[in-house]
């Protein structure tokens, strides 16, 4: 009596939990209409459903789009808006709303709903909250932008997946994003954040009609366990490999490998208004002893990526195929001897003051090559006696440190496309106040008025050169030193077809993929 | 059932409620202070985790910091969680924005499908070996159990889990080393949890049945004339089971260690997951919802441990018959 009252109430704890559960395991390939699932692993977790917070992977995963996208060059292409135009004092943007348009729960998209989505991604912490919008309002079929100054790369703002545009009923009474109700090609068919996200077609999407008609992605931290899904075929397209892993897949019969360089350039970040970092020639020391060569071939697996300047030859409006930054540790010492640093007894720089050449470089784990590069870098900067001990934290103790001036050196890997033109980044990261990913205690009134004319929207001629010179300043001057550019390792299985990789890492394009065979 | 009983029964449920309620207290006071004495700024970390390294700076951290408030005193947003918690409500994630109970449904749904799976997993391995340990002491399975049990032991879980995934799946790519879709995705951090769980069990389960088996109650089984298989079955286990349902018990703590790591090393979305994720973020509500719950959670199975034990004495059931 007393053992079945208490298997009962065993029973009764299972049934209330087990509902949650089973439904929650239901095997995704005999789900509903028995349709094949292309299964993506990425080591990208979301958070929630504001596109501020985790757009970039609905953008990627085709849940939804934004007014405007982007071309391979970076260049505006219509998405939701089919045509746009400005205003010949570049103060008002209009927007024309594709027509017939729907969202994923069959309303229609209208310029109301576009500029409330717009509105929204403006009050959070996004690309577009740094843009001087004075408004943003909908008249006719259009949404129009009022600007408070010229602000040439808007588009480029408004393609970045914060800027995406979802329902009205895809926001609550209090203004948060209730479910992620957008426009693109595949709806969601589960949400589970932080690692599970499942999508569906979405039939009455405005494009011609996907091949794959559903899809799963699943959260792997590990490199090793993504190489693993991949290689046995549990992973369709397994994203950002590990070089490591990268030799091992190349071998494997079920998987193409492809490395797509991506404009993302791993960086040390100095505090140029600390004593030992103050000096042009010390920079220059520090830069001269980094053997980009010797990271690349040997932590990244490919000595094409070594940074010889911030930007990637992928991006020829900024990147200079002449410049170069060899290694050379004698006229290191000679520079670092200039500027008044000689070796002490134990071969660690000390100046006339007295100082010791000793620093901490702050970095973290969401990349995790930057730890066997900081290592790297450790020893390579001891050869010219300068003592640096890495600090492995949190991402946000770079910004805090740079706010409260305690942070001397950084390494971290910026991400120069977050909107598809670099001037959205390098506005935000080189302006007059420097920028918590970019240079501190370092400005340049040259290139504040390079990147101030750049935004007046000049000529295409004009804004090649006004490019080229504003990276020569930062090549110049340092105010960061670029150690190695970024490639993607992308596993994809035989059985898919017509897979394109978005270098800005925005898509997956998964609407052009098809089954092989 | 008859008056005593359900007294006897009634007050450790009346006890165990009042411990509840005091672990809730507790653990949600010692929660907040742990999480505001942690080293960095609780605006700058919720910002990262919401936004990523590449949006999540100093501008993002103060537009956080307002939204939430976080420049309240710290008393009064204690207050607050306290306030909230009497009306049943855990608040939302200062991450996601979601309702914090809706995300812990989900996650303990996930955690304990892991549970249920590591913990018979664990006696179906360690109980056999600890009884036949136990009935022969100093033989070879005791000696073999003894080695495996210590090795297991010392090996921390996430050096166990890395272990089982490297052989598993990728030398042999027999299992997924990451998942939580199909049965297959459940054996490798459920083997990782019940491994280190039955290396203690079977050494417990083993001195238990060797100190049962010299007992004089199964000398006398034996003297009046019983097999040595009846004897054992009769008389042996039900009181050998007694500390080791005791241990089992105990074996939660180890369970709720062990899950936090091996969910973060699987990328399991329960709530061991969910907790060191919400601690790197500060996300204060997660953090408490999540301690508050495993420590009912604790409460809970101590009481039906408590149970069990009083229903399998076999001292018990006669003095109630």
């Amino acid at each position: 009596m007393r053992r079945r009252s208490l298997g009962s109430l065993g029973a009764a704890l299972g049934a209330s939990l087990l509902p949650e559960v089973s439904r929650s395991h239901t095997p995704s390939a005999s789900r509903s209409d028995g349709e094949r699932v292309l299964r993506i692993v990425s080591p990208f977790e979301f958070a929630g459903p504001d596109p501020a917070r985790s757009g970039s992977v609905f953008s990627r995963m085709g849940i939804g789009e934004m007014l405007l996208g982007a071309d391979p060059e970076g260049r505006p292409v219509p998405m939701l808006a089919a045509h746009w135009s400005v205003s010949p004092d570049g103060l008002l943007w209009r927007f024309e709303i594709r027509s017939g348009v729907h969202f994923h729960d069959d309303s229609p998209v209208t310029p109301e709903a576009a500029a409330s989505s717009l509105r929204h991604a403006r009050a959070a912490a996004s690309p577009l909250s740094r843009v001087p919008i004075m408004s943003i309002d909908a008249e006719g079929e259009e949404v129009l932008v009022r600007l408070s100054r010229p602000f040439a790369p808007l588009p480029a703002f408004l393609a970045n997946y914060a800027s995406m545009i979802l329902a009205p009923s895809a926001y609550g009474a209090d203004g948060r994003v209730r479910a992620v109700i957008g426009t693109g090609p595949y709806r969601v068919d589960r949400f589970a954040p932080p690692l599970q996200l499942d999508v569906a077609r979405f039939e009455g999407w405005w494009g011609p009609r996907p091949a794959v008609g559903r899809a799963s992605y699943l959260v792997v931290g590990q490199g090793e366990a993504r190489a693993s899904m991949a290689e046995s075929g549990r992973a369709d397209l397994t994203m950002a490999l590990q070089p490591v892993t990268v030799a091992r897949l190349r071998r494997s019969p079920r998987v193409e490998l492809r490395m797509v360089p991506v404009p993302r350039t791993r960086l040390l970040k100095l505090n140029a208004a600390s004593p030992l970092f103050s000096d042009l020639r010390v920079r220059k020391a520090l830069s001269l002893a980094v053997d980009r060569e010797g990271i690349a071939a040997a932590l990244l697996r490919n000595p094409a990526v070594a940074a010889d300047q911030l930007f990637p030859p992928t991006m020829p409006e900024w990147h200079d195929e002449t410049a170069a930054a060899g290694r050379d540790l004698a006229r290191a010492r000679e520079l670092l001897a200039e500027a008044g640093w000689r070796p002490g007894h134990d071969g660690i720089l000390i100046n006339g003051k007295g100082l010791r050449f000793r620093t901490t470089c702050v970095t973290f784990i969401t990349w995790p090559e930057l730890l066997p590069i900081a290592t790297a870098l450790q020893a390579q900067f001891r050869e010219i006696g300068v003592e640096m001990t890495v600090s492995i934290g949190n991402s946000s103790d770079i910004p805090l440190g740079h706010r409260d001036g305690t942070l001397e050196m950084a390494l971290l890997a910026r991400n120069y496309v977050l909107v598809p033109d670099p001037f959205g980044t390098l506005v935000q990261d080189f302006g007059p106040e420097g920028g918590d990913w970019g240079a501190m205690g370092w400005s340049s009134p040259d290139l504040d008025g390079l990147l101030r004319r750049l935004a007046e929207g000049p000529p295409h001629d004009e804004q090649r050169d006004l490019r080229q010179r504003s990276a020569r300043i930062l090549r110049e001057e340092l105010p960061v030193i670029p150690i190695a550019w970024s490639e993607l390792g992308i596993a994809i299985g035989r059985d898919l077809a017509n897979v394109t990789v978005d270098p800005f890492e925005t898509s997956f394009r998964l609407h052009e993929i098809t089954w092989a065979g | 059932m008859d008056r005593h009983n359900w007294r006897s029964l009634l007050r450790p449920i009346l006890v165990r409620l009042l411990q509840a309620l005091l672990v809730a207290l507790i653990v949600g006071a010692l929660g907040f202070a742990l999480m505001a004495a942690l080293p960095g700024d609780q605006a700058f970390r919720l910002a990262a985790a919401r936004y990523g390294p590449d949006m999540g700076d100093a501008t993002a951290a103060a537009l956080v910091r307002e939204e939430l408030g976080l420049d309240r005193p710290r008393a009064v947003q204690f207050l607050d969680w306290i306030g909230q918690l009497l009306r049943l409500d855990l608040g939302h994630s200062l991450v996601t924005g979601e309702p914090v109970l809706e995300e812990l449904r989900g996650q303990l749904g996930h955690t304990l499908s892991l549970a249920a799976v590591a913990l018979p997993l664990s006696a179906i391995l360690g109980l056999p070996l600890g009884i036949l340990s136990g009935l022969h002491p100093s033989g070879l399975a005791d000696r073999v159990t003894l080695g495996l049990s210590v090795l297991l032991r010392a090996v921390p879980a996430y050096a166990l889990g890395l272990l089982l995934v490297a052989v598993f799946s990728i030398r042999l790519g027999w299992l997924p080393p990451a998942g939580f879709e199909g049965w297959r995705e459940f054996i490798l951090p459920g083997l990782t949890l019940a491994l280190g769980l039955a290396a203690l069990s079977a050494r417990v389960t083993r001195d238990s049945v060797a100190a049962v088996s010299t007992a004089p109650y199964m000398a006398f089984a034996r003297w009046k004339g019983l097999p040595e298989r009846a004897a054992v079955l009769r008389h042996g286990l039900r009181n050998a089971a007694i500390p080791v349902v005791a241990l089992l018990g105990f074996q939660l703590i180890g369970l709720i260690e062990g899950l936090i790591i091996v969910e973060s090393l699987f990328s399991w979305p329960g709530i061991g997951h969910a907790l060191v994720h919400a601690i790197f973020a500060r996300d204060v509500p997660v953090v408490q919802g999540a301690a508050l719950l495993m420590g009912l959670l604790f409460v809970l199975v101590n009481a039906l441990v408590d149970l069990a034990c009083a229903t399998i004495d076999p001292r018990r059931a006669r003095a109630g018959a």
